[in-house]
């Protein structure tokens, strides 16, 4: 994995308050912490990976499998829950048979449920690959899907 | 352009920020408008840019600008903005000729901007844009255009630290000099010794905004007087209520003010490192904040011995991985160590034994960001904004069901009335108004008796809440209380740490008993009725034993978003458990069904799909529901073609 070694190169070893930049890195690089990455950084910072595993599971910024193509995150700010997201959001994870945080079986789809997305007045928002959505409603979700999947089948 | 800059760079460190005499000469006046943008020798046009507006231009409103620009031959400077805190009418783009006023466009997108520039440049006003016209008594004003200061969302706020959003470029450290910037940091380090810093914020009472409103500079002495070779200065700038949006969209559109706000507060408590912990998701505004940093130190503002006065001093950016505990002091210092953020009993304080063990200051973003105008200003005059308890100003990010929505900076001492009504232009479609959440999830909820509290710490306290986090959301008569409190509660038994016992399994516990408030009971005998009485019983007592045994800031007040509702909207509370109604139709599980005799066909269809068999009725004949059986899942709802299944 040399871009996994070549983040590591950056931070000098036995720093274990590098870790969080560390792991970060790694996320932004390969899309997720994989196994093999967290036992490397362990080996560099010399902690055991249950260590990592502790830290890392603890914040809700790191992800152990990858997203999927279209990654879904639907605004759960105070603004959006009044104005009913959580509709949306049980319609999404209805549609794509998958839970918060979990990625359909082609990969192709995750969802997620992020803080304020600063489009108060336009809610209930969601975002695909940081493209928004507005004022959404069961049938927009239905066709943002539809469309998304009618990209693939092509 | 680069002569330009290094030119502009001399000119504004030496004759602006070293200048000595307080007074300046025409030439530098002169000089000074210019960069500003008070006086343009070319057409200049800005447009606003918050993270919220790029995702719904995705940034293609520069690039068309720009088209029209040179496609059309026409010399004009395009400047991007932060945003003025006036969310819901974003985009913002403004136009200012010389000679003329700058005028403000509001809601323009990809698919108007023509038509705005077109008018604009020929003397046409697209009048359905305009937002209003900002003052300025060299220009000739347009007419029958509203000047901005006189429109209620601005007229209403007293902005000191919001006063540079939306006009300055938030990359230019020029700009923010010539705004009188850095001015108060220099005169700091020239001026004063690092007790009179601490005895001059200390006079003018500012009182931390983050949430228990400790005093900011008794906070700042104690740290000056500890003995230590080592001190460290911590912006928590780690915004995680799901609500609020003030601290971003704040770095976002004036990094510059909090940067100096910093610089001051890391003189007066002797530390030569500060550390800002900011949200990784922040894209933008981190974007913006290095920038900044990276400008002040190419200016000789950060860096070694600062002009010359001995004092040295480095900021780092350390981006946070999303959680919300680390809000609380000593979770923060544990999670820029590297750690879990867990927090830690106090004492010790960070004041005294902090990151690395150093004594460590924390403060909020507000709270450094009103630290230049008191330096500037003098405590004298910030004693005189606000009322007796609280001095200065708070600022809200006003969201929900309301007119207007985005950041509100009002005096201490105004009516959350005004602030909602007033200055954010009250709720829309007519609807009623029902409560308002003030400082984030673990804030509280307030009903209409108490809108005509005061904001300040003492009033609010009264309420059984306290200022909190900035955020606001309005709610009307569509929004269920026990729904928000538990969607509040949610996300609180998600976040808690789990290192104290009453506050992991207090959350939970709360969150389980509102959510068997907000449904139908399966039946008499199950576990879920006796959580439902547990829910009468039991709910103002858990909460009251959280706030008490809780370990940290965190827990103590996790059981405010239920003791204050319970005070409050009592009636709705009981309405939800013993009327099982749900007044504004929001809980889904509270919903009853009926069938609506004129319209079924007897389809047999809802019958067959209901999966307890309360749907009775023979074929070609009106069936019914029988609603001792019927569990509210809402299938035959969804399965009627004739649209004779009625949701109450």
């Amino acid at each position: 994995m040399p871009e996994i070694n070549s983040i590591l190169q950056k931070y000098p070893p036995d720093q274990p308050g590098d870790l969080i930049p560390i792991l970060a890195e790694i996320q932004d690089q390969i899309g997720f912490l994989s196994t093999e990455a967290i036992k490397k950084v362990g080996e560099h910072l010399k902690i055991p990976t249950s260590r990592i595993y502790g830290l890392a599971t603890f914040y809700n910024d790191f992800r152990f499998q990858p997203r999927g193509k279209y990654h879904f995150q639907v605004c759960n700010g105070t603004s959006c829950h009044i104005n009913l997201n959580s509709m949306i959001f049980k319609e999404l994870c209805k549609v794509l048979e998958i839970e918060e945080g979990g990625v359909t079986k082609n990969g192709l789809f995750s969802i997620e449920r992020t803080g304020c997305m600063c489009l108060c007045n336009n809610g209930p928002v969601m975002t695909v690959n940081q493209k928004a959505y507005f004022n959404l409603t069961i049938d927009k979700v239905h066709e943002i899907i539809h469309f998304y999947m009618q990209i693939e089948n092509q | 352009m680069t002569t330009n800059n290094s030119e502009n760079k001399d000119f504004l460190i030496n004759q602006v920020l070293l200048n000595e005499s307080e007074q300046y000469s025409k030439e530098v006046l002169d000089k000074l408008s210019y960069i500003r943008r008070d006086k343009v020798s070319h057409p200049v046009i800005t447009i606003s840019q918050n993270s919220g507006s790029l995702l719904i231009v995705n940034s293609n409103l520069h690039e068309v600008i720009n088209n029209y620009l040179t496609e059309r031959n026409i010399k004009a400077k395009v400047v991007v903005v932060g945003s003025n805190g006036l969310c819901s009418l974003e985009t913002f783009v403004s136009i200012q000729l010389p000679g003329k006023t700058k005028l403000l466009y509001k809601n323009v997108k990809d698919d108007n901007i023509i038509a705005v520039l077109d008018g604009h440049f020929n003397n046409y006003i697209v009048t359905d844009q305009v937002f209003g016209q900002y003052r300025n008594k060299m220009h000739e004003p347009y007419e029958n255009t509203a000047y901005i200061d006189e429109i209620a969302y601005f007229s209403n706020q007293q902005r000191i630290v919001l006063n540079h959003c939306g006009i300055i470029d938030p990359t230019s450290i020029d700009e923010y000099i010539a705004f009188g910037g850095y001015k108060a940091f220099v005169r700091t380090l020239k001026n004063y010794t690092h007790e009179d810093v601490c005895n001059i914020v200390d006079n003018s009472k500012l009182r931390g905004r983050g949430g228990e409103g400790f005093g900011t500079g008794k906070k700042w002495k104690i740290t000056l007087g500890a003995q230590s070779d080592q001190k460290y200065l911590i912006c928590n700038a780690g915004e995680t209520d799901p609500g609020a949006f003030m601290e971003r969209i704040f770095i976002e559109s004036d990094p510059h003010k909090l940067i100096e706000g910093m610089a001051i507060a890391a003189y007066a408590i002797g530390a030569r490192k500060a550390f800002i912990y900011i949200e990784s998701e922040y894209d933008l505004a981190i974007q913006r904040l290095e920038i900044a940093i990276q400008k002040t130190k190419e200016y000789g503002i950060l860096g070694n011995d600062i002009f010359g006065s001995g004092f040295s001093l480095d900021i780092i950016i350390k981006k946070g991985a999303g959680a919300f505990i680390c809000g609380e002091e000593t979770a923060l210092i544990a999670s820029i160590e590297g750690r879990r953020g867990h927090p830690q009993p106090k004492p010790p304080y960070p004041a005294t034994k902090g990151l690395y063990g150093f004594p460590t200051v924390l403060n909020n973003v507000e709270t450094l960001a009103n630290i230049p105008t008191i330096i500037e200003k003098g405590a004298e005059w910030f004693c005189s904004v606000g009322n007796d308890v609280s001095k200065g100003t708070k600022v809200f990010s006003v969201s929900g069901k309301v007119e207007i929505i985005g950041l509100i900076e009002v005096e201490m001492g105004t009516k959350i009335r005004d602030i909602i009504f007033r200055t954010a232009g009250g709720i829309p479609n007519n609807k009623k108004f029902k409560a308002i959440h003030i400082g984030g999830p673990s804030g509280g909820m307030l009903g209409e008796g108490q809108l005509d509290s005061l904001v300040d710490y003492d009033s609010i306290m009264l309420t059984g809440t306290s200022l909190g986090s900035s955020g606001l959301v309005v709610l009307d008569e569509d929004c269920c209380i026990i729904d928000t409190v538990k969607y509040f509660m949610n996300f609180l038994q998600s976040e808690s740490c789990g290192i104290c016992i009453p506050c992991r399994e207090g959350t939970q516990r709360m969150f389980d008993i509102l959510d068997n408030i907000s449904k139908r009971p399966k039946d008499e005998n199950d576990h879920s009725s006796l959580l439902r009485f547990k829910g009468v019983m039991q709910l103002e007592n858990l909460a009251e034993v959280i706030k008490d045994a809780s370990l940290c800031g965190f827990g103590k007040r996790a059981a405010i978003p239920v003791l204050t509702s319970l005070k409050w909207f009592r009636h709705e509370y009981e309405d939800h458990i013993f009327e099982r109604n749900c007044s504004a139709g929001v809980c889904q599980e509270l919903k009853t069904f009926e069938i609506n005799i004129k319209t079924c066909t007897g389809c047999t269809l809802c019958a067959k799909k209901c999966p307890t068999g309360a749907i009775i009725g023979t074929p070609k004949n009106t069936h019914f529901i029988v609603q001792d059986r019927c569990i509210g899942c809402g299938i035959c709802f969804e399965t009627c073609v004739f649209n004779a299944i009625i949701s109450k």
